[in-house]
């Protein structure tokens, strides 16, 4: 590259100007000291600290978690459904299809509310009278499964039919072929858009604060209207933030690990 | 299945295969002896590939029956799998299974169709790879090979099913030319013991070594057959004449 470090002088004086004036600009606001006091005042941000960062971790944490493994599951079937072949399968593709079509167009916010004010009333054992939490969990887990199985579909779709012939072609039945041959691929190749995904369901679960579950958000708000201070608000969202991170990087990772493979021509 | 009837292993009745209006194969008859080699020559889009794919099972046929081991393999409820267990098949792209290494490419099948133990399946595998020169690449993956040894891998991939027939599909086609010997000598290797193979195939001088009986496909049709002196030195059909020519003038034989 030409001038190298000239590069890096240049990039590292505009980084450094860019956020001068943003601090500037920040710090010189009419309002800029209220919203010191109101957000960032230290002995709050402490203060909000301890209880926050429990909810995050007891609730919000162990939600996305959950889900996440559920979504997994559940989502590679309705992806299975929709692949399945041959006319006899119609009716299993027709479900799986409209699932998708109606979670992913579905807020999820919404959802919440149907399932955790709804389901209750269905006087159905072992859906009604659930926790919140896993009314939660469920409607998460229901929103995003239909996106990740659009993912594994394309997944599937991409690995060649010639791998499904020579699979069938040493005797091994559409099933065995699927999960021996064509899924172990798949997977591999959306790992890094089913990240990008799960990123999106971490920072989802701040929504059953409004289903009355006592969860990061929620507590910040108790904060607030005890303490009149933001603090706590602060808190949660560095947390959640601080939490995708590493997995925003881990996607970044895979990915470029991808491209360099492909781009290395490792042939067919 | 029921064993070879009359020293016959394969036999092809009158089959068609469209896809859509175009019609591919148009009343193919064929039969193949217990140890028989046949080559099948002709020019891209003669229908070769389509022929072996279809003894396979890969693609239904539209009419006419194959029969297998006096088993007809294209009525209908037959189970598929079952019978492509007896058949082996080596495609031109070589389809290993990329995420797989040589090894487990080669033991999949063996245990979880043939229900082999994991040992077993392994110590057969050695044995196959160690005739074909490929044992110590028996944990390399498939990306790591030349296209010659990713080929023998291929190979060794159908015989461990122990098939009593084989078919080739064009398995040099996508070789550099160097490469292009080692699988051919892997398949005259295979004769030597015996193996009933169908080889479509545009190496005219190999088919012509190794070939007991040459079918000359032409627009769907098995235009001619012989033994390969009489195919390639004094061709009955005014097309295979000038097929050949035209092999000639290309340099390939």
């Amino acid at each position: 590259m030409l001038g190298g470090r000239r590069a890096v002088w240049v990039s590292a004086v505009s980084t450094l100007a860019f956020f001068v004036v943003i601090v500037v600009l920040v710090a010189n606001a009419p309002g800029a000291d209220v919203v010191r006091r109101g957000f960032f005042a230290p002995e709050h941000l402490r203060g909000a600290f301890p209880d926050v960062a429990v909810k995050f971790f007891l609730v919000n944490a162990q939600m996305f978690l959950m889900a996440e493994v559920l979504v997994l599951i559940f989502g590679l079937l309705l992806a299975v459904l929709r692949s399945l072949p041959g006319p006899v399968m119609f009716p299993l593709r027709l479900v799986a299809i409209a699932y998708i079509d109606f979670f992913r167009g579905m807020p999820l916010l919404l959802w919440l509310f149907i399932v955790a004010f709804g389901f209750p009333g269905l006087g159905i054992r072992g859906i009604s009278g659930l926790s919140q939490f896993s009314y939660g969990v469920i409607a998460l887990t229901m929103v995003y499964s239909a996106y990740v199985a659009e993912v594994y579909r394309a997944g599937i779709e991409s690995v060649h039919e010639s791998q499904t012939s020579a699979a069938r072609s040493l005797g091994l039945s559409s099933g065995k072929a699927l999960r021996f041959v064509v899924l172990p691929q798949a997977i591999r190749r959306v790992i890094p858009p089913l990240l990008n995904d799960f990123i999106g369901l971490q920072k989802d679960t701040a929504l059953v604060a409004a289903i009355g579950l006592v969860d990061a958000v929620r507590t910040a708000q108790g904060y607030s209207t005890t303490h009149f201070n933001f603090a706590g608000y602060v808190v949660a969202a560095i947390l959640f933030v601080a939490i995708t991170i590493p997995l925003a990087r881990l996607t970044d990772v895979l990915l470029a690990r991808q491209q360099r493979r492909t781009q290395a021509g490792g042939g067919r | 299945m029921s064993g070879v009837v009359n020293g016959e292993v394969l036999r092809l009745e009158k089959v068609h295969k469209s896809f859509g209006k175009l019609e591919v194969l148009k009343g193919i008859d064929l039969s193949v002896a217990d140890h028989e080699v046949i080559c099948l020559i002709g020019a891209s889009g003669s229908g070769k590939s389509t022929m072996l794919k279809c003894v396979n099972l890969l693609e239904p046929v539209n009419s006419g029956r194959i029969v297998v081991e006096g088993e007809e393999i294209t009525a209908p409820g037959v189970d598929v799998n079952r019978i492509r267990r007896h058949i082996g098949i080596v495609f031109q792209a070589f389809n290993l299974f990329p995420h797989m290494t040589v090894m487990r490419n080669i033991t999949l099948a063996p245990t979880e169709v043939l229900g082999h133990s994991k040992k077993r399946a392994q110590s057969e595998a050695e044995e196959l790879l160690r005739r074909f020169g490929l044992l110590d690449k028996k944990d390399e993956y498939p990306d790591r090979l030349s296209g010659g040894q990713q080929q023998r891998v291929a190979i060794v991939r159908a015989l461990a099913m122990n098939p009593d027939i084989m078919l080739f599909d064009e398995v040099t086609s996508a070789l550099d030319p160097e490469l292009v010997a080692e699988v051919l000598n892997v398949i005259r290797g295979l004769a030597e013991t015996g193996m009933t193979m169908v080889i479509a195939t545009h190496e005219m001088g190999f088919a012509r070594d190794i070939a007991n009986r040459i079918c000359f496909l032409d627009a769907g049709r098995i235009l001619e057959e012989g033994p390969p002196e009489q195919i390639f030195s004094s061709p009955r059909e005014e097309r295979t004449q000038r097929f050949l020519q035209r092999i000639i003038e290309a340099g390939r034989l």
